[in-house]
């Protein structure tokens, strides 16, 4: 992430720049890796704590910061005006993220992995908050699967049958949330990139629920 | 010194039976807490799968750091990542002690000055500087001052010479050619004072003939570099920082470049440390007999001669234990550069390193002795100055 008044439009052009990072991080070295594959010089300016180093870079100690993308989008609101920022469109690197659960409950990490496979499942077919009650008359076997309208998905779960239901009822599914909560209408602001469907050009593609 | 009565009277007190017997169990005891501890890590590093050893000070790092004395980047090993982080706390704590001790003095000197407003302004700056917490300062250097800096765009620039903004210090470099010329004519120089003392010494002890040593002894450390430069054909060029402008971007490169981290560590400790000696200082001069200074003013020295040639050599002695203690605690409080991003042995590498590497015992053993060692030197150095110094009764 750069200031606008830097007039700069892509990473490449970044030579004999200060860079804030935080320290002990994957983001450090993939920075490295970045700045030497492209033969660019930089300085870092490394500090332990996310916050310590939005600010540095807020008050002009260094020219740019970098982290992970969701980071840059949710960092930049802690910036004294986030409209002189912007995030440049190269990705320098792959930092998959997701839900990280306690290593010995079983149960629980497999709750929370097919809460997420659900939401993604619901999207593609199409099952929003809105129409979800709906749809309970549907005749699609796989929409029934879904809410629990056919066969037994809550009974591997600990779970009753209404699980999957009541997340696309109360939450909605991975599209609504996304938009809903770091969406471009949002303050974070951050597009759907690769989180959208595998069907719409993205890498989200989740198992069957049966 | 080990074969005087005392210790061998200590000796046979100890080997008797009801010494021994609770001697013994206290090093059993001892051996079975450490060995508790160490067996207790290993069992729980192996069930969490993490590996021990110190082979991974051989590996690359990964990681760069901004400011270094020496060649270094990511391609490089953990090892001189460490390396790097000791110089800079070495540098952190040379120009910490450098600055503290001059400070000190000079405020020391003027607490007990007749000149009210000296008096109390020192006062001020003591009572100041040593009752806030260490790391307040630090912050208050570092994200108060010099954050309010101005950008690159807009620096203060001093006489031409020094460059002021956001980034850092900026002065310029002086880039030598066949520098080496230089080297031999200090070390020549050094030598030949020695051999000078060792005469001036001869003839003052025999003959009552005072040679001005000092005097001499500067201008040859001036003289035969110069000479043999001018003849080893050395040359010297001043590489001033330039404004470079990369698109909106602006940087200053070349020339030597001091950063904020390293300069709020500097002020902070040097001020701080500096209220504490000036009190050891005080301390020193004011043990020293008042008969001195009046002995002195009746053989018709001034006030600064008698301060400098009878009343502070004799203060040394009470000043320089303390003032041990508090250029070892200047030495471990610059590991508070990790609060501030400085690189140093904790930041670098008790920080990021262990984070990169996990190897957080390794890590945090080696620094630890690093301090040990370093602490013990300067104590070394320090108590032999004293043994120096000190009274020698009859």
């Amino acid at each position: 992430m750069v200031r606008k008044a830097a007039n700069i439009n892509s990473a490449k052009k970044l030579n004999n720049v200060k860079v804030c990072v935080e320290t002990g991080t994957t983001t450090e070295l993939n920075l490295r890796d970045y700045f030497k594959a492209n033969k660019l010089k930089y300085e870092p300016v490394a500090f332990t704590k996310s916050d310590e180093a939005v600010a540095a870079y807020d008050s002009g100690r260094c020219d740019v910061y970098t982290t992970d993308k969701s980071g840059l989008a949710a960092n930049r609101t802690k910036t004294k005006n986030p409209a002189d920022h912007i995030i440049l469109p190269e990705t320098i690197s792959k930092e998959p993220l997701g839900p990280v659960v306690r290593g010995n409950d079983e149960n629980w990490a497999n709750i929370t992995r097919w809460t997420l496979n659900v939401m993604i499942e619901a999207e593609e077919l199409g099952i929003t908050k809105a129409n979800v009650d709906s749809l309970k008359s549907t005749d699609n076997p796989a929409i029934k699967r879904l809410l629990g309208l056919e066969g037994e998905t809550g009974k591997n779960l600990s779970l009753n049958n209404e699980w999957s239901y009541n997340i696309i009822k109360q939450v909605g599914n991975y599209g609504e949330s996304y938009e809903a909560n770091v969406g471009p209408k949002t303050p974070v602001g951050l597009g759907r990139g690769l989180n959208q469907l595998w069907t719409k050009g993205g890498i989200l593609y989740a198992p069957p629920v049966r | 010194m080990f074969l005087n009565s005392e210790f061998k009277t200590s000796l046979k007190k100890n080997l008797q039976l009801s010494n021994l017997i609770p001697q013994v169990l206290l090093i059993l005891f001892f051996i079975f807490v450490v060995y508790f501890f160490a067996n207790n890590a290993q069992i729980n590093m192996k069930a969490r799968n993490m590996s021990s050893g110190f082979d991974f000070l051989n590996t690359n790092s990964g990681f760069d750091i901004q400011f270094s004395l020496i060649d270094y980047d990511g391609s490089s090993s953990y090892g001189r990542a460490y390396l790097v982080g000791l110089l800079n706390t070495l540098l952190v704590a040379f120009f910490g002690i450098f600055f503290a001790t001059i400070l000190g003095f000079i405020i020391g000197v003027s607490r007990l000055s007749s000149n009210w407003i000296i008096n109390r302004l020192s006062l001020i700056y003591v009572e100041l500087f040593r009752n806030l917490p260490l790391i307040l300062q630090i912050f208050f250097w570092y994200f108060t001052v010099l954050r309010s800096l101005p950008s690159t765009e807009k620096s203060l620039i001093i006489f031409n010479f020094l460059i002021i903004n956001l980034q850092g210090f900026y002065i310029p470099k002086f880039v030598f050619t066949n520098s080496h010329y230089i080297f031999y004519g200090i070390t020549f120089a050094i030598l030949t004072i020695f051999l000078i003392k060792y005469y001036a010494n001869k003839m003052f002890y025999e003959h009552a003939k005072v040679i001005p040593v000092f005097k001499i002894s500067l201008i040859l450390i001036i003289i035969f570099p110069l000479v043999f430069s001018l003849i080893g054909g050395v040359g010297v060029k001043i590489e001033y920082p330039k404004l470079v402008k990369n698109f909106g971007i602006f940087n200053y490169l070349g020339g030597v470049k001091l950063i904020p981290e390293f300069l709020a560590l500097v002020f902070s400790l040097s001020l701080y440390t500096s209220a504490f000696i000036a009190e050891n200082v005080r301390a020193g001069i004011l043990a020293v007999s008042k008969g001195q200074k009046e002995a002195s003013k009746s053989l018709g020295f001034n006030n600064s001669q008698s301060l400098n040639l009878i009343v502070i050599p004799q203060a040394l002695r009470v000043i320089i234990p303390p003032t041990t203690n508090q250029y070892l605690n200047l030495t471990k409080n610059s590991s508070l550069a990790a609060a501030i991003g400085y690189p140093d042995l904790t930041g670098a590498f008790a920080g990021t390193a262990l984070s990169q590497t996990g190897k957080a015992i390794e890590i945090i053993f080696i620094v630890m002795m690093t301090y040990l060692t370093i602490s013990l030197l300067i104590s070394l150095i320090l108590n032999w100055y004293n043994k120096k110094i000190a009274l020698v009764e009859r």
